[in-house]
This record gives structure tokens, sequence and C-alpha cells, in this order.
């Protein structure tokens, strides 16, 4: 079956997001909607042919360890070797690096096939990806030199090493220790939890990125250094020759993403852990931060891509199931209808199809941000990247939260089938589940927007979205089918203006444990907000493309469900933002 | 050794195609488009043979629209060295069509090998193989499984009815490709970036001295009649007793 739809995502790339105005920036002129069809191409068949098949193999089987070594499929080991092969590890990578210079958003529209096709083993890729390019960005020649070129060939994995067993969510408490040692290194000591890719056998060699305090460092966030750690010591060639001293204390286990190992990791266990700082002391922290916005839009589109995938499951099933009859019908030996026939499947199915293809599109917008950050100039980077600034907290929760509603309408539609493992949309449900975890949870995030985001750079962030989100009102507003929500989300959003300015205030004047206690509510609202000005725009864009009348129609569909039946629910969000509802607040801790 | 592999961009067969509603053909418009399958498999053979050192030069050739360059483009990231396009707006050129275009490209190219696919997806027809070895006179081996290049010759294994026949050819040979030759290898994105840069020509079908006007008139295309739903038998008894005495199969 299809993974992601393609049109939808040609509609997306290239009918909302004009993914050919890219090739105008530099790095992208050597690209044309050509290329970017044949990447998308190669990388669904990548995904359709090695990812796919043993999902829910790896997800019955997980990664086995005998307390020496971790074993995991043989199929996931495939996987991951097409992904290098292709070329799609190092897509982003300039020309002399062997890369395709492919811009950020085409890049996204690949990584959503992959996660819908098969979450857990995508991790080890993703996370590859991602630990490179911090070494990329800030460490020292040498350690470029002698781990980068393991990295981008697939001989070495990468992980993101940040949470302790006691430190989670504040990672200025964090204890692990790093020692300088005479040879310039540093000794590392401490116990990490939740790593994802920690241990496993699909590379001969591992290179962790180790947030750890050097002895001495001030307390809190501006003490906290990064360091890589390699799993094994190479030789001059790059082999692996000698064991660091990292130990695998053992495997978590988990509801979904079952396929990618999760470890608690000892650092130090016979003080013999080397580790190489990178970049500057003190500085880890932010370099991680730095990194996090591609990171977190990327949870987000996970999150997209896996109600995507629930979505279209679904869907097909409804087309297929044969069930009942509709309520007008009084012949019980007639035929009985195809579920998709009946009233309430279809809202459970148009409701994810908001959902689900509103994530998506937030995502693909966060990627775009990306490429203009990068690669604009002038007024337009900057706008672009105090809109990506803004929006990443929304971008990596709303389609983490909405995600699982629709992953969990997707069981619905299937009745008992949805539930029973012989069916992909109970194990969607389950991968999904992680998202409003990891990579700051729901409610970090929220305290993330309403207490910085929101006021940094002067608001600068806030008024690119107020301009983005009135130029498509206006555009919108030209069309006679869109006219009545456009005019609704005009009334809406200047709600939102005036309630900001009033959460400011609060602000200003000093109480925040008070006014950021619905910081999370504010997050799920503003997210609204910016899905349903989304949706109006796809509406529009769809109503201006010469796409086929039912594919406009579904679009223009989703989009007045979003509006008649989501955006209503702002009002009540608006309401206990407005009066600082206390409720929760408010509630003794001893009266639990 | 020279290798000529002629293309078709058809409908991606992951696309539920459409009839238009006036009955005329195939609702192509917005509809995702891609190499034809059995042509993926011709590329992939004789990338083979270039990598084993049999080939040298393997040109991709298709007759098609300018956005059928997208196809040839694809060829040559999947290892084609070059590739020419035979432009015409012209929708639904006739195997025989396709067959004399191919028939001139191979007097101006002489090629040892034509390899192409069996069939094209969309017409189904199965033909312009078949017709461009009468066309230039050249042995053929159709629906090949397997293809071995020695000693002048080329054996080419055929799936046949009764199970495996393998003919040996003389060189030129025209071969067509079968479901089960090889597993097509996808295009890596950095041979994406390098096919760009690879020579592709376009020709008119008249500078090839060939009319593309064809014989035969589509009346209507009509979407085929609904499947039934199945039903579950009870026992192997009850199956037998169905296909002998309904459905008069057996
Ligand atoms: C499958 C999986 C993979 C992971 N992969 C990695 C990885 O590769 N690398 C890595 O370093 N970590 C990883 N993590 C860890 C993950 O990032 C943390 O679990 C997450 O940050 C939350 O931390 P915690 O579990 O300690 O929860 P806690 O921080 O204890 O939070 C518990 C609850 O309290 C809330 N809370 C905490 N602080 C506040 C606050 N100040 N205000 C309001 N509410 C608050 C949280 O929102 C949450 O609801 C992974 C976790 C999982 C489950």
């Amino acid at each position: 079956m299809a993974l992601i739809d393609r049109d939808t995502l040609d509609f997306l790339l290239y009918d909302v997001l004009d993914a050919q105005a890219l090739t105008q920036l530099a790095p992208y002129h050597d690209h044309s909607r050509e290329t970017f069809s044949q990447t998308l191409d190669t990388a669904t068949r990548v995904a359709e042919t090695w990812f796919l098949p043993h999902n829910g193999k790896a997800d019955e089987h997980e990664p086995q360890f005998d307390g020496d070594t971790v074993t995991t499929l043989a199929e996931v080991k495939d996987a991951f070797r097409h992904f290098v092969d292709a070329g799609l590890l190092t897509a982003r990578l300039p020309f002399e690096q062997d890369g395709m210079q492919l811009p950020s958003l085409i890049n996204g529209a690949c990584i959503s096939q992959f996660t819908a096709a098969n979450p857990s083993s995508a991790a080890y890729p993703f996370l590859t990806m991602a630990a490179a390019n911090l070494i990329d960005h800030f460490a020292s020649d040498a350690l470029k030199q002698t781990w980068l070129p393991l990295m981008r060939s697939g001989q070495a994995t990468g992980t993101m090493v940040l949470t302790e067993p006691d430190v989670g969510s504040s990672l200025g408490d964090l204890t692990t220790s790093a020692t300088p040692a005479d040879d310039g290194s540093y000794r590392i000591r401490g116990q990490k939890m939740y790593i994802s890719g920690g241990d496993h056998d699909l590379t001969d060699n591992i290179v962790h990125l180790v947030l750890a305090r050097i002895k001495g460092a001030p307390a809190g966030t501006r003490g906290i250094s990064l360091f890589l750690v390699p799993k094994w010591h190479v030789d001059d060639s790059g082999a692996p020759s000698t064991r660091n001293d990292v130990a695998l204390a053992g495997l978590l286990h988990k509801m979904g993403y079952r396929g990618t190992t999760s470890t608690v990791l000892t650092f130090g266990e016979q003080d013999q852990c080397v580790g190489y700082l990178i970049g500057e002391a003190h500085q880890g922290l932010k370099y991680m931060f730095m990194m996090m916005n591609e990171a977190r839009v990327g949870v987000g589109l996970g999150a997209a891509s896996i109600a995507c995938r629930g979505y279209a499951e679904s869907l097909a099933y409804a087309r297929e199931r044969p069930q009942g009859r509709l309520p007008s019908c009084k012949d019980a030996s007639s035929k009985p209808v195809m579920i998709i026939e009946h009233a309430d499947v279809r809202r459970m199915l148009l409701a994810q199809k908001a959902y689900a293809e509103g994530a998506l599109m937030l995502c693909l917008y966060g990627n775009r941000l990306i490429d203009l950050a990068e690669h604009s100039d002038g007024d337009e980077q900057r706008n672009a990247q105090q809109l990506l600034d803004l929006l990443t907290p929304v971008i990596k929760s709303w389609p983490s939260e909405f995600g699982l509603k629709a992953n969990e309408l997707a069981i619905q539609v299937l009745g008992g089938a949805g539930y029973i493992r012989e069916y992909p949309v109970e194990q969607c449900y389950r991968d999904q589940r992680l998202n409003p975890i990891h990579e700051g949870t729901h409610g970090i995030q929220g305290l993330d927007l309403l207490g910085r985001k929101l006021w940094q750079d002067n608001s600068r962030g806030l008024m690119a979205l107020d301009a983005a989100v009135r130029a498509t009102i206006r555009t919108a507003g030209e069309h006679e089918e869109l006219q009545v929500m456009a005019a609704t989300l005009e009334s809406e959003w200047n709600k939102a203006s005036a309630l900001i300015q009033t959460l400011g205030k609060a602000l200003a004047a000093g109480d925040p444990d008070r006014t950021l206690a619905n910081a999370s509510v504010f997050l799920t609202w503003m997210g609204h907000l910016v899905v349903a000005w989304q949706w109006l725009w796809q509406a529009q864009a769809a109503l201006a493309s010469d796409q086929p009348d039912t594919f406009c129609q579904g679009k223009l569909q989703a989009c007045r469900y979003f509006f008649r039946w989501e955006l209503p629910q702002c009002n009540h969000w608006h309401d206990l933002l407005a009066s600082q509802d206390d409720t929760c607040y408010a509630m003794p801790i001893n009266a639990f | 050794m020279k290798v000529l592999v002629p293309i078709k961009r058809v409908v991606d067969y992951n696309v539920k195609v459409r009839v238009k509603a006036d009955n005329s053909g195939v609702d192509l418009a917005n509809v995702k488009m891609a190499m034809n399958p059995f042509c993926e498999i011709a590329v992939e053979e004789a990338v083979r043979l270039k990598e084993k050192g049999v080939v040298t030069e393997i040109i991709a050739v298709t007759v098609g629209s300018k956005a059928a360059q997208e196809q040839l483009r694809t060829a040559m990231a999947l290892g084609a060295d070059r590739s020419i396009l035979v432009e015409t707006d012209q929708e639904d050129v006739q195997p025989l069509a396709v067959a004399k275009v191919l028939k001139a490209l191979v007097e101006k190219e002489s090629p040892d090998l034509v390899i192409l696919g069996k069939q094209a997806i969309d017409g189904d027809n199965s033909q312009t193989g078949q017709m461009l070895a009468a066309l230039t006179g050249m042995p053929q081996g159709t629906f090949a499984s397997e293809v071995v290049v020695a000693d002048g010759k080329v054996n080419v294994t055929r799936e046949v009815d009764g199970g495996l026949q393998t003919v040996a050819l003389d060189l030129p040979a025209v071969v067509t490709t079968d479901l089960r030759l090889n597993e097509p290898r996808y295009a890596s994105l950095p041979n994406i970036m390098k096919a760009k840069k690879k020579p592709l020509e376009t020709v008119a079908p008249g500078d090839l001295g060939v009319d593309l006007a064809s014989s035969t008139k589509t009346l209507k295309v009509e979407p085929p009649a609904e499947r039934q739903a199945g039903i579950k038998v009870a026992s192997v008894e009850e199956l037998v007793d169905k296909l002998k005495n309904e459905a008069k199969v057996i």
C-alpha cells in the first residue's frame, strides 16, 4: 500500500508551499521539480521495500540483551544499510561532501515516508543525522575528521544523551560529571537513562553525545558541557580498537517504538570513560538547543506521519468492510453497506484527515522555514528564523497531541479489528504515544511557548505570524466559498492578539506561577488557531490549483470540519486563559 | 558493446486510474507518472551487463512528450550513459509507430542489443519488441527471465507456458524483459544529481523519417465491471460442486 499518499504530499509541496521557489536560493539552484520528484520516488521506494515490511515484526520481537551484546532483527540492519546506500543519510549535505544539497522541505517529505512505514527502524538513521550535524557545527576539526566520515557513511550511529534517572525535564540539575585528564580529554562518570539507540548491533561503533558537568562548573543550565563519547576507540583507519568505558546496564521495555533500543547506560564504571569536549566548556545545553529546532520539527513530522498512516489504513478498511444498513433502509435482506457509508464513520475519517493533513502541513511549513532561515537573506531570513523559533513548540506538540487522537479514531473505525495486532493501527497508536513525552513534554513545550518564545526578540516572531495569518485571510476572502471561514478566523485572531497582550502584562506584573499554570492549554489553543489558519490556506490553494474536483472537495470539507467542529473549542480555552482560571492551580496538594 | 533501452512514461502503478467522463480515455490530469515497471527491469539488466564489463554504453530512448524527460533522467540516474527523446505531443502512440522510430534509431546507433520491457502497463499491448525485431530483421528473445551474453551470442531464457525455454540469438538482437529477470535498483540521491549532467538529445519523429499517425482509432474507454463479492465455502466438496455445477469450469 502507498504510505503517505503522493497526491497529498505533492499538493502540499507544490500547490501550497511552492517548493519550486526554493530553487531560487543559491544552494538549491541545481534542483528542479524533477529532482525533487525523483528523490521522493527513491525515498518512498526504500521506505516501502525495506522499512514497511518488518514494522510489525520489529514491534513483536524487541531487541534482546544477553548481558553481553544486543541483538536486533536482520531486517533493521538491512533497512539502515539501504537508507545509507540510497544517499538519504547525507541528502542535506553539500555536493562536495557527497550530499545532494536537498532542501529541508523535500527532505522532510522523504522523512515522512519512513516514519509512516516504520518509526522505530527509522529512528537509528534519524538520530545519526542529528548527532553528526551537531558535531559538524560545533566540534573541533580533529573530532570532525575522526568521527564524521564514520557517521556519514553509516559505519557508526549517533545518540543524544541528556536524560538521567533523576533528571528529565529539568536538565539544569543533571549530575553526570567530567574530569579533565592530562591529555586534554575528559573522564566521564554517571548514569543515563532512556537513551535511544544507546546500544545495538547495526554498526560496529556508536558515537554518544553526552551532556555532563565539568567538575567545579556553575550550577544549573550554565554549567553543562557537551562531550563526544565513543563506544569504541578507533585506530588510524577508523576501525574499532579498544572498548571505551561505556556499559549497557540494561534495555527498557516500552509500549511502542519497540524496535528502537532504549537503554540505561553507565559511563565510567571503571573511571576509564574517555570523552572529548565539543566546542567550549559550559556551552553544551546551548549547542543542544541550537540543534533542537530541527529535532523538534522532526518529532512533529513523525507524529504527523503516523497520523497519516493510521488515516490511510482506516480509510482503506472503511471502504471495504461491509456492515449494517443506513437508518433509512428497512429491508433486512438487502446487501449491507460498506462502513464508510455510515455518517459516524465518515465523522471519524474526516476528523483524522483534518488532524493528520493539518499536522503534515504544519511540519512541512516548519521545514520550509528552516530552508529560508538557513539560505535566504534580509527580512525574509529574519522573519523565517523568528517564526520558526516561535512556532517550534507548536510544531512539536500539536501533531503529537492530535496525531494521537487521530490514531485513536483509526482504531475506532476498525472496531474489534482495530484492537488486535493483526491490523497495524493499534501499533500506530502505541508508537505515537511517545511523541507528547520525548524532546520536551507537552507541559514543557507550553512553558517554553508562553514563558519565553512569545516574548523573545520583542515578539517579532508573533508579528511575523500575525502578518502571515492576515495575508491568508485576505487571499482566502477572495473565494466566495471561503469568505465565512476567513471572517471567523479574523475575529478569532483578533481575540487572540488581545489575549496574548493581557497575558504578557500579567507575566510582567510578576506572578509567573499562576500565569503559567495553564501554559499547556495555551499551547493547544495556539496550535488550533495556527492549524485553522493553515487549513484555510490549504483550501484556498486547492481552489486555485488544477487538482481534480474530488481532491479539492476533500480539502474544502476538511477545512470546513476544522472550522465548524474544532475551532469553536478555542472559545472555551480562551475563557480559561483570559480568566486565568485557577481550578487546577488552586487545588491543595493534600486535598488529593 | 552498445545497448539501446527504449522506455515508456506511464501512470504510476500505485495510482487507481479513472476513465474520463466522456469515455475518450484515461484521465491523466495531475496523475503521478513513472517509468513503466518492465522498462525499469530493462534498464536494470543493461546496467548489470555494464557492471559485468559486457556492455560499454547504454542509451535510453523514449517516444513521448517533453515531460518524458523525467523518465529518461531516471534511467540515467540508474546507470544509462545518455538518452534520446523522440518528442511528440501525440498521446497514445501505437506500438507499430514506436517500433518504426526504434528501427530508425537502431540504424543510426547500431546497438548490439536492444532491451525493452515485454509490455507497458498502460496499453498492455506486448507488441513493440516483436515488431522492432520483424522490422529490422534482428532475432528476438521475448519474456526473458535470464540473459547471458557470451561468444558473440546472447542466450535468453524465456518464460513460456510450459516452463522455461532458452534460445541462443546472434547479435544484434532484441530482448524483452519479464518480471523475474531482476530486481531493479532505486536511483541513489547522488546519482539523481549526476544524471542531470548526462547528455539528453531531443529529436523529432520527422527527423527520423517516421510518421507517428495511427491506423487504429479508440472508440470508447470504459472502466471494467465491478467485481462481485465472493463467498466462503464450508468444505472442499462444496467448492468442487460449485466449480462443476455453478461456474461450470471443471
Ligand atoms: C522512548 C523514549 C525515548 C527517549 N529517548 C531519549 C534519548 O534518546 N535521549 C535522552 O536524553 N532522553 C530520551 N528520552 C527521555 C525523555 O526526553 C524524557 O523522558 C522526557 O524529557 C521527560 O523526562 P522524565 O521522563 O524525567 O519526566 P519528568 O521530567 O519527571 O516529567 C514528569 C511529568 O512532570 C511534568 N513536568 C516536569 N517538569 C515540569 C515543570 N517544570 N512544569 C510543569 N510540568 C513539569 C512533565 O510534563 C511530565 O508530565 C526518551 C524517553 C522515552 C520514553
